[in-house]
């Protein structure tokens, strides 16, 4: 782009940026490490080996575990795909139904989960589920998710509608099809890269969330933070760094996904 | 967040607006009963009366707030001082935040500056290697953390087996460890939001004050940073915002001594002892203050962009 950037490098700023690549990554990748480490203890180095990932699929604890990683993930699943679907509509009011009047309104509706400090929301939908009386469980932290993964799975997709030219439905619809036809069979296909980003981004904000499953989750359910958060808060012990390890590297899997679905996007 | 995007950007077409109401009809119904409601259904809660055992009785009553702010001795008949306690934790909150704002600005610029600088294939890649941290998990990234941090963790061992140190360093229950923890958590919000502004920067700007002999500090702090100044602020409201509620980092790299708001707040709503309508006064106080920042910046924003118009 720039010819003479290179002229505008500061000293000490790569040095920095990898300072700063290094706060971000040594921890992830010192858990790493000693999730394979043989010994009981946490400190000291046992010689290598994957008893602690046996462990998680095997141990006592394993029952635990893989409840809440159903929880987790079906709850991840559903909750995503829900709010992908409200935000896909949403979207396509907001940037393809013209000016009106409660546009500024609404788009800070969509926005409250992002705005509003996650743990205030947590109070607040707490309150909800006991005013009303909802039984907390799997439906409340169901509920909960798709809520606020609406404005996450809202940014992608309504960027990329914003890409596209309005033009293409236009030549649809003076063909003779109908609103529905041409946003099934012209204006979906275009959008497919930022719904799936969308999708991905609400799947792992959904997967992440502790504080807010937290408040409404009710006793007698775990979801893999909740069952982390309650196992480190009696001591750290290996087996919870195999099932980190794993989570990270379930992240990052997606993470990359998305990354080379957005890079498919660029090249057309 | 440049032009458009505060609002939601701008419209393309209209080709859909009569189906808009049905269209924005699922959005408005669940953040509308699960998100807008309950703040609303929480704010009349900070007005009640409290249930011993958690929840609320429906009646008038101001003593959430009254508890916040004053002390009026055990039985409450003491003519009213101001309660220290409550306002000191929302200080050394805001104080926490804030620092942590700063010194991700202080690591968080320069990583953004070098990206941005970078030819534009290697610039994906950079951008990538900090996209991956933004989205893993922050339990485990606190958790890593409180890991590296212990008294006999790694960081430990390092700095006695290069000498710096004696003994191990108590940074786990300290402000310190929750600083740490802030700051840990938040870097990569404050790289992104930079790098994209950073990345549209015209940098002939630069090259022309370096032809008038600008020196290069200068040219930093006169024309480069006043330009990406939109980036800068929101670096920062996606920092402080989420460390001044936060809860994990206060909660495992803290203790009891180093409470923060989202602590504090916590503490009202599980566990038996509970305050209900405290909880949900903490929790308004906190989202005054939120809607205050973010007022004063949307406002430093707005006066940008039309000063750039």
């Amino acid at each position: 782009m720039q010819t003479g950037a290179a002229r505008f490098d500061f000293p000490g700023f790569k040095l920095l940026t990898f300072l700063c690549l290094f706060i971000l990554y040594a921890p992830l990748l010192v858990v790493t490490i000693y999730s394979f480490n043989d010994s009981r203890s946490i400190t000291t180095w046992g010689g290598f080996s994957l008893r602690w990932y046996v462990d998680v699929f095997t141990g006592p604890d394993s029952a635990k575990f893989k409840s809440a990683a159903v929880n987790s993930f079906s709850i991840a699943l559903i909750a995503a795909t829900v709010a992908t679907a409200i935000a896909t509509s949403a979207a396509l009011a907001m940037v393809r139904g013209g000016r009106f009047r409660l546009r500024t309104a609404t788009f800070g509706v969509i926005s409250l989960p992002i705005l509003v400090p996650e743990i205030v929301t947590a109070v607040a939908m707490l309150i909800f589920f006991n005013a009303i009386g909802f039984t907390r469980g799997y439906m409340s932290i169901l509920i909960a998710h798709i809520a606020f993964c609406i404005p996450f799975a809202y940014l992608p997709i309504s960027a990329r509608m914003q890409g596209i030219e309005g033009v293409y439905e236009q030549a649809a619809m003076d063909l003779y099809a109908d609103r529905v036809q041409a946003f099934r069979r012209v204006l979906l296909p275009m959008m497919m890269p930022g719904i799936i980003s969308g999708f991905l981004l609400a799947f792992i904000i959904s997967l992440d969330d502790f504080i807010i499953t937290n408040f409404v989750k009710g006793a007698g359910i775990e979801t893999l933070p909740t069952a982390i958060f309650g196992s480190v808060k009696q001591g750290l012990r290996p087996n919870i760094m195999a099932i980190s390890t794993m989570l990270l590297a379930f992240s990052t899997v997606i993470v990359t996904l998305s990354w080379l679905v957005s890079r498919i996007d660029r090249t057309k | 967040m440049a032009g458009g995007a505060a609002s939601g950007g701008n419209a393309t077409s209209d080709a859909y607006a009569p189906a808009r109401g049905w269209l924005l009809l699922p959005a408005w119904l669940v953040l509308g009963i699960v998100v807008l409601a309950p703040i609303g259904l929480m704010l009349i809660y900070s007005f009640l009366t409290k249930e011993f055992r958690g929840g609320v009785i429906w009646e008038f009553s101001l003593e959430a707030y009254d508890q916040f702010f004053f002390d009026r001795g055990l039985f409450g008949d003491e003519s009213p001082t101001i309660q220290w306690a409550y306002i000191q934790i929302f200080w050394r909150s805001i104080w926490q935040a804030t620092l942590a704002t700063l010194l991700c600005l202080l690591i968080g610029f320069p990583t953004a500056y070098f990206i941005a600088t970078r030819p534009a294939n290697q610039r994906t890649i950079w951008v990538f290697l900090i996209t991956i941290p933004y989205w893993v998990n922050l339990l485990i990234r606190t958790v890593s953390m409180r890991f590296i941090l212990r008294d006999q963790g790694p960081l430990n061992d390092l700095l006695q087996w290069v000498g710096v140190i004696s003994e191990p360093l108590t940074i786990i229950n300290t402000n310190l460890g929750v600083q740490i923890g802030l700051f840990y958590s938040y870097l990569p919000f404050m790289v992104l939001p930079l790098y994209a502004a950073i990345e549209r920067y015209n940098f002939s700007l630069s090259e022309a004050a370096a032809d008038l002999y600008a020196p290069r500090h200068k040219i930093l702090t006169r024309i480069v940073l006043p330009a990406v100044k939109p980036g800068v602020i929101a670096g920062c409201i996606l920092v402080f915002v989420p460390s001044l509620g936060s809860f994990l980092a206060p909660d495992l790299l803290g203790g009891a001594r180093n409470f923060m708001i989202g602590s504090l707040i916590d503490e009202q709503f599980r566990g038996s002892a509970g305050n209900w309508p405290f909880g949900a006064a903490a929790s308004m106080i906190l989202l005054t203050l939120v809607l205050l920042v973010l007022m004063v910046l949307a406002r430093q924003q707005a006066r940008l962009e039309k000063g750039a118009s």
